[in-house]
């Protein structure tokens, strides 16, 4: 693939752990911009980002809506609705209908942002106990762009990068602990 | 053909659609923010079971009908009464005691969709005691959804959600008080009805039609591109009287729309604003 030029992550069940070992192991001179969907069921997302930047090398903030997407930050995506990236390369918001039961929806941001970064995006699907991000990752793969699944047997919950892994397949299938050190490795100039 | 020559392909497949539909039918969603809109074309593509973008516009252009279908598919109408509660919550007590001190209170609710926000509204006013002199223009571009906002008919599974909602926005009553439950649905009392007035106004091409003390507006202009919100935003200023308010959806940004310099935050979290520049002139 081309130099990568965004990171987007998608993980539910289990997520909260997941991200804040990730988030721990990447090289705080990282500078492309990173989208994160995490399904959380709770009404804002003010908790999540709290936790997540105790941990995080990097600021982490809620997406905002029009917003460019910023080198070097963790955006999250807002709960209740779907996060999109324009080839703009700015955040936009949708109230659409719900996609696999969740908004905001794995699936909306990965294709999105794979239509807008093209063969410069890296994919990342995490522990989760739904199958949203499968599609999504096919997306992104199929635009050129790199995709890392978390090793099923190794998330705390499987269903979702196993599904991934049956929809996409992946350039990279890896425990939680291998995936910082190898976005560092692709990712740093 | 590789995956990337297809996303061009539709990405002119796409534009020609839009085109089409601005120019035989007058609907512009030419100023709509893309990403959405390239999900919807494509999501109405599917249900259709067209196999390309194409064939939707050859149906759009020659086939008598088609139209209400593709905008319903455009429009795609989702919300819930009370969403986010704490909004109708701030509204009731920072809002409402500046409308009582009119005589007359107008309020527009801009894209109003099946209509779950217009039965809140008048729920609350209702039980502010200022009903009776109010008029709710409940407008959407989308003939169907305002059908299904005059019928206030709605899936019955809703009422749980809604009604605590509704609870947390500070009704006084419970929501059951104001709806029937049969089967499977819920219809809401037809006597909130009364004082609104629901009609066909599209926002990226029709004027001022009122003047309004409070107008809503959530979660519509995120489905704008810059120009279009501005555009919207100075709709709304024009239509509203000296210190009308303006409320958009909670996640929604201003950054970008040079007409939000004629609003004042009344409560910047929840998106109210007043029409007023900070500098005082009102």
């Amino acid at each position: 693939m081309a130099t990568p030029q965004a990171i987007v992550i998608g993980c539910s069940a289990g997520g909260l752990t997941a991200l804040e070992q990730l988030f721990a192991g990447l090289d705080p001179a990282l500078p492309q911009p990173i989208a994160v969907c995490c399904h959380t069921g709770s009404a804002t997302v003010d908790l999540l980002c709290e936790l997540l930047a105790k941990h995080a090398t990097l600021p982490v903030e809620e997406a905002r809506e029009r917003a460019p997407m910023r080198g070097g930050v963790i955006h999250v995506a807002p709960s209740g609705y779907h996060l999109l990236v324009e080839t703009s390369r700015r955040f936009a918001l949708s109230v659409d209908q719900r996609v696999s039961f969740a908004r905001p929806s794995i699936d909306v941001l990965f294709e999105s942002a794979a239509e807008a970064y093209r063969d410069t995006l890296i994919g990342i699907v995490l522990t989760g106990a739904n199958s949203d991000g499968a599609d999504g990752l096919l997306q992104v793969r199929q635009g050129g762009g790199l995709a890392v699944v978390q090793e099923p047997s190794d998330a705390e919950v499987s269903t979702m990068p196993a599904a991934a892994l049956e929809r996409a397949g992946a350039d990279h299938c890896l425990p939680l602990a291998a995936i910082a050190p190898l976005l560092n490795r692709l990712c740093l100039p | 053909m590789n995956k990337l020559a297809d996303t061009a392909l539709e990405d002119i497949e796409i534009e020609l659609f839009v085109r089409a539909l601005k120019l035989r039918h007058g609907y512009d969603f030419t100023q709509y923010a893309p990403a959405s809109l390239r999900r919807r074309v494509l999501q109405l593509a599917h249900a259709q079971q067209a196999d390309t973008v194409s064939a939707l516009t050859t149906r759009l252009l020659h086939e008598a009908g088609f139209l209400p279908v593709v905008l319903e598919g455009l429009s795609v109408p989702v919300s819930e009464m009370f969403r986010d509660p704490d909004v109708f919550k701030t509204l009731r007590e920072q809002v409402f005691p500046v409308l009582a001190s009119y005589p007359q209170i107008n309020i527009w609710q801009a894209g109003c969709a099946h209509g779950q926000e217009v039965y809140s509204l008048a729920i609350l006013l209702e039980e502010a005691g200022l009903y009776e002199r109010t008029q709710i223009y409940a407008t959407d571009f989308n003939e169907s959804a305002l059908k299904h906002a005059q019928e206030g008919i709605y899936p019955a599974k809703e009422a749980q959600l809604w009604s605590r909602n509704y609870l947390a926005a500070g009704g006084s009553h419970t929501l059951a008080d104001y709806y029937s439950a049969r089967y499977e649905l819920l219809k809401l009392d037809q006597r909130l009805r009364r004082n609104v007035t629901f009609a066909n106004h599209n926002l990226v091409t029709d004027e001022v039609f009122c003047e309004a003390h409070l107008v809503l507006c959530r979660n519509v202009l995120i489905y704008f591109s810059d120009p279009l919100q501005d555009r919207t935003l100075a709709l709304f200023r024009d239509s509203l009287v000296r210190g009308g308010f303006l409320c958009l959806g909670t996640r929604e940004s201003l950054d970008f729309a040079p007409s939000a310099a004629d609003f004042t935050p009344v409560d910047a979290a929840r998106r109210i604003y007043r029409l007023g520049s900070r500098s005082g002139k009102e």
